[in-house]
């Protein structure tokens, strides 16, 4: 008989994303798609839903939706509108015109830059709702409010959903394909993924499975997730609460929770028994939606390379593994050609993708042969790790001539014999802090690095300040006499 | 009654203005109208200044259009701009449409005058007139009967001398049954020919407006007015209006006709032996009649009943007392759904929409909607494979005259059934036209039904107009 170990747990999420598609007008009418305009202002007899107005589809909106399925690898195919039957204030037509069982775009993948693949089970069109603000009572719900507003400007916004295959892991794994996914939708310009502005919405379904079993367990769908941060947050809460009812020998209600950001909790919305019976039936009002082979092929032709393509070129040209995280940040930074040119330009590739990673994420980027001209003075050793990030600064602040920049701050690196005079006079400046660093107290190498950085006003290299303490420590320990 | 194309051919030739068909008109709906209730609204002041406006038109030597001056009466589920569309409801109370219907802005466009909104079953949903939130419509013939519905008051407007022509909507028979029954010609197009823009939906895959009219020329003078692509209808064909007025006189010859042998028992005697007639009479003109199977059809009331009521359960959902229309107070908005729903709506119109909720239920779909919608799909093949052997089909359009009122009000079913001969045509979104053709024993009107395939309306047209001139002989 074999004991169960009762602490390991696997988590398993799907996650359903809503993508607001950055078309200029809705998705059946021509008023205009934006964000923030004044409550009611972008609205006609169709997305009203008035009596007697019927949809037209935006073949914009199409089109965009089509991008999203290539870009994820998904299978185009001939597809239908049909009906989500139920009542809401912000519906106005209380059905929501939404793909079924027919959609758009089915069975792709989404490459994370870890190596692992999430598999994209669809990727369907639908409109967006109106958006309901519930004033006074009920904690910003509909029971218990005084009254509520509904503002429909959002009300037929054209919207892809993106469903995830279970195949998340873990907290960061959801984070990272969430991070991919907006990274693509903004790439092929189908969306400008703003979660603040709810362009990017995020539902998440979590289940637990004992590790090494394959059957999934009962799911919660958790709701209201409006940050990338939110979603790892409200990961983690969800699997220590389901954790803690397996372990206690109780179960996981199949249901809608609500995640809390203040709280940092989830809450029952609604379970499967109050479930809604959404009646779906195919939207008479729209004729079936199948793409010919022709305007597939322009479509495909016209996409940019994606972000996982352009990951592995970049590994290629730096050297670098394709899992390499500064690989995946320089991508998403955008910042990949910039990278390339320098090394084409004689610059190393791994500082060429450190210096990008991490000096660069902020502000506008330096013109590309500036970039690869500090690289080139670093990689010579005519300037220390900290004034190439100084001259980096200043060219991302107001730009000019690298040589100039460091000239100007005095950046010329020391010659060697300069720096090994410093490093000599600070050991024989301090011999009672020599002794025990060489005694084994290996933090006060810091306190000798500092030393000679402040003789030398900072322009001493770090790197060669420690060869060198190592050097004396060693010529010490074998007697030669320096 | 005046023939439309008789009014528009003096009016544009400036021999008769446009005011004095439109006030000849009023005062013929004064004389009549609180007997037989066709209207919801009379539009008699616009209907007076649309006219002048024909009528400087022409001194300023335009053309209006092949309308001009032609008095029109609306179904009042076409949305008008500005003007109340009530679809004979409560739950729409107050509400004005911002906009007008498509085949409103084209009649306005030919010259067409709209004299009012007429009267109907609420929503659609009858084929009576009398399930009206506002009362019922009596027929001119004989006011203790019904004119037909669910267009009965288009159908009464017409046939009183109203207006020279009306729409309505044909969802199941709604345009084609009260034409029958009110003595007018009254057309079902093909799905897609007429767009649906503006016209208040009942069932959407259903639903085809028409024109009623005197003759079958002034119905076909209407229809090249209203058919055509519309941008703003996803359904509507991409193609022009049809011809139609210029092959009336085509005739027949040559023409293979079938009797719909699944049809001509459904009906009463007196009513089949107008039908009979009619089937001679085009032979007499030149065309090869015989009998014609179309078995699936006998299914098409079953289905028919589970996907407009469907339909409707999703069409009517946004009268939630939310936006526009009636709203009744409640708790919460729950309670206010309930409770605007259960003021605004008539019980007819309750029903289907509980049956259609039900027949798209989870677990009841497939039994239901499924099945009907194969239903529909063989009803096509059947129809198919009869027009490989024939032109046109003929068959009765109703099957007995108009009926008292009442006396069909305390048995939905029995109601139902007076759509049997009409609800194939729109299952397998094929035009038909019903054409006077005589009467019955009890002195009241008959119609016989011509069906065609898809975009089949010119030579539906003229085997129409070929049993009109028989019955002048």
């Amino acid at each position: 008989m074999t004991t169960v170990t009762t602490t390991s747990w696997e988590m398993v999420v799907g996650l359903e994303v809503h993508c607001e598609l950055a078309t200029a007008t809705k998705l059946f009418c021509g008023c205009r798609n934006a964000f923030g305009d004044e409550p009611n202002t972008n609205v006609c007899p169709v997305c009203l839903g008035l009596p007697g107005s019927l949809p037209v589809l935006n073949r914009h909106a199409v089109e965009l939706a089509m991008r999203v399925g290539l870009a994820l690898h998904c299978h185009l195919q001939p597809s239908l509108f049909h009906r989500k039957n139920y009542f809401y204030p912000d519906m106005p037509k209380d059905y929501q015109v939404s793909q079924y069982d027919e959609p758009l775009n089915v069975g792709g993948a989404l490459d994370l830059p870890d190596g692992s693949r999430v598999g994209v089970t669809r990727a369907h069109m639908e409109e967006d709702t109106g958006k309901t603000t519930h004033v006074g009572g009920g904690g910003g719900r509909i029971h218990g409010a005084d009254h509520s507003l509904v503002d429909y400007n959002r009300a037929g916004i054209p919207l892809v959903e993106i469903v995830s295959e279970p195949d998340i892991r873990s907290a960061e794994q959801a984070k990272a394909y969430v991070n991919e996914l907006r990274a693509i939708l903004v790439a092929i310009g189908a969306s400008d993924a703003r979660m603040e502005e709810g362009s990017l919405r995020i539902d998440a379904n979590v289940s637990l499975r004992r590790t090494g079993t394959e059957a999934l367990g009962t799911r919660a769908e958790i709701k209201n997730l409006n940050s990338v941060r939110s979603l790892g947050r409200a990961l983690e809460y969800e699997v220590r609460r389901q954790t803690q009812r397996l372990e206690a020998g109780e179960t996981v209600v199949q249901e809608t929770r609500h995640w809390n950001e203040d709280e940092g909790r989830t809450s029952s919305m609604r379970s499967k028994e109050e479930a809604y019976d959404y009646r779906y039936f195919p939207e008479p009002d729209l004729v079936p939606l199948a793409p010919s082979e022709e305007w597939l092929a322009e479509v495909r032709a016209a996409l940019p390379v994606l972000p996982a393509d352009r990951r592995v070129a970049l590994a290629a040209v730096t050297g670098a593994a394709v899992t390499d995280a500064s690989v995946g940040i320089v991508v998403q930074l955008g910042l990949d050609d910039l990278v390339v040119a320098a090394v084409h330009a004689g610059a190393g590739g791994r500082l060429a993708l450190n210096r990008a990673a991490n000096e660069l994420a902020h502000g506008v980027a330096p013109n590309p042969a500036a970039f690869a001209k500090v690289l080139q003075m670093e990689g010579e050793g005519r300037l220390t790790a900290t004034q190439a990030k100084t001259v980096l600064a200043e060219l991302m602040a107001s730009g000019g001539d690298p040589e100039a920049i460091a000239a100007a701050n005095g950046f010329e690196a020391l010659k060697g014999d300069v720096v090994a005079a410093a490093v000599d006079a600070a050991i024989a400046a301090s011999p009672g802090e020599w002794e025990r660093y060489a005694g084994g107290e290996a933090k006060l190498a810091g306190f000798f690095v500092g030393k000679v950085m402040a003789a030398t006003k900072g322009k001493a290299d770090g790197k060669a300040v420690t060869a060198l303490l190592a050097d004396r420590l060693a010529a010490r320990s074998t007697g030669e006499n320096w | 009654m005046t023939a439309a194309v008789e009014i528009a051919r003096n009016v544009r030739a400036g021999s008769r203005s446009a005011r004095d068909v439109v006030e000849e008109h009023l005062a013929t709906i004064a004389g009549r109208e609180a007997e037989l209730h066709a209207f919801n609204l009379v539009l008699a002041e616009e209907a007076l200044a649309e006219a002048d406006e024909v009528d400087r038109r022409v001194a300023a030597g335009e053309d209006p259009g092949p309308l001009a001056g032609v008095p029109v009466a609306l179904k009042d589920n076409l949305c008008t701009r500005g003007v109340p569309t009530t679809c004979s409801s409560l739950i729409l109370e107050g509400w004005r449409p911002p906009y007008d219907a498509t085949v409103v802005t084209r009649l306005r466009e030919a010259g067409a005058v709209v004299v009012g909104k007429t009267n109907m079953d609420e929503f659609a949903m009858g084929s009576s007139t009398e399930n009206s939130a506002f009362g019922p419509t009596r027929n001119p013939h004989d006011p203790s009967r019904v004119p037909g519905g669910s267009s009965g008051g288009s159908a009464a407007a017409v046939a009183a001398g109203f207006a020279s022509l009306a729409l309505g909507s044909d969802t199941g028979g709604s345009i084609r049954q009260p034409a029958a029954l009110c003595g007018v010609v009254g057309v079902k197009p093909t799905y897609g020919l007429v767009s649906r823009y503006g016209l208040v939906a009942f069932a959407s895959s259903l639903d085809q407006i028409g024109p009623f009219a005197g003759s079958v020329a002034d119905a076909a003078l209407a229809l090249e007015v209203i058919a055509g692509h519309d941008r703003a209808d996803s359904t509507s064909i991409p193609r022009p209006a049809p011809s139609l007025s210029a092959v009336l006189d085509d005739g027949v010859e040559g023409l293979r006709i079938g009797v719909v042998r699944e049809l001509v028992d459904a009906v009463d005697p007196d009513v089949g032996a107008r039908l009979s007639a009619a089937a001679a009479a085009l032979e007499a003109a030149g065309a090869k009649v015989d009998e014609a199977s179309v078995p699936a059809i006998t299914f098409g009331l079953s289905a028919y009943y589970l996907l407009a009521t469907a339909e409707a359960s999703s069409n009517l959902a946004r009268y939630d007392g939310v936006r526009y229309g009636l709203r009744v107070d409640g708790d919460d908005v729950g309670a206010m759904y309930g409770a605007t729903r259960a003021a605004g709506f008539g019980a007819e119109v309750k029903r289907r929409i509980m049956l259609g909720t039900y027949a798209l239920s989870a677990g009841y779909y497939d039994a239901y909607y499924g099945q009907a919608q194969r239903v529909r799909t063989l009803i096509i093949r059947d129809f198919d494979a009869a027009y490989a052997s024939y032109d046109l089909l003929l068959a009765p359009t109703a099957p007995t005259t108009a009926f008292e009122l009442g006396a069909k009000t305390a048995d939905p079913l029995t109601m139902y059934l007076s759509d049997v001969c009409t609800i194939p045509s729109n299952l397998a979104g094929h035009p038909a036209v019903s054409v006077p053709y005589g009467r019955g024993d009890d002195g009241l009107p008959v119609g016989v039904q011509l069906l065609a395939p898809a975009l089949g309306e010119a030579t539906m047209f003229r085997a129409a107009a070929a049993l009109e001139r028989s019955l002048a002989l």
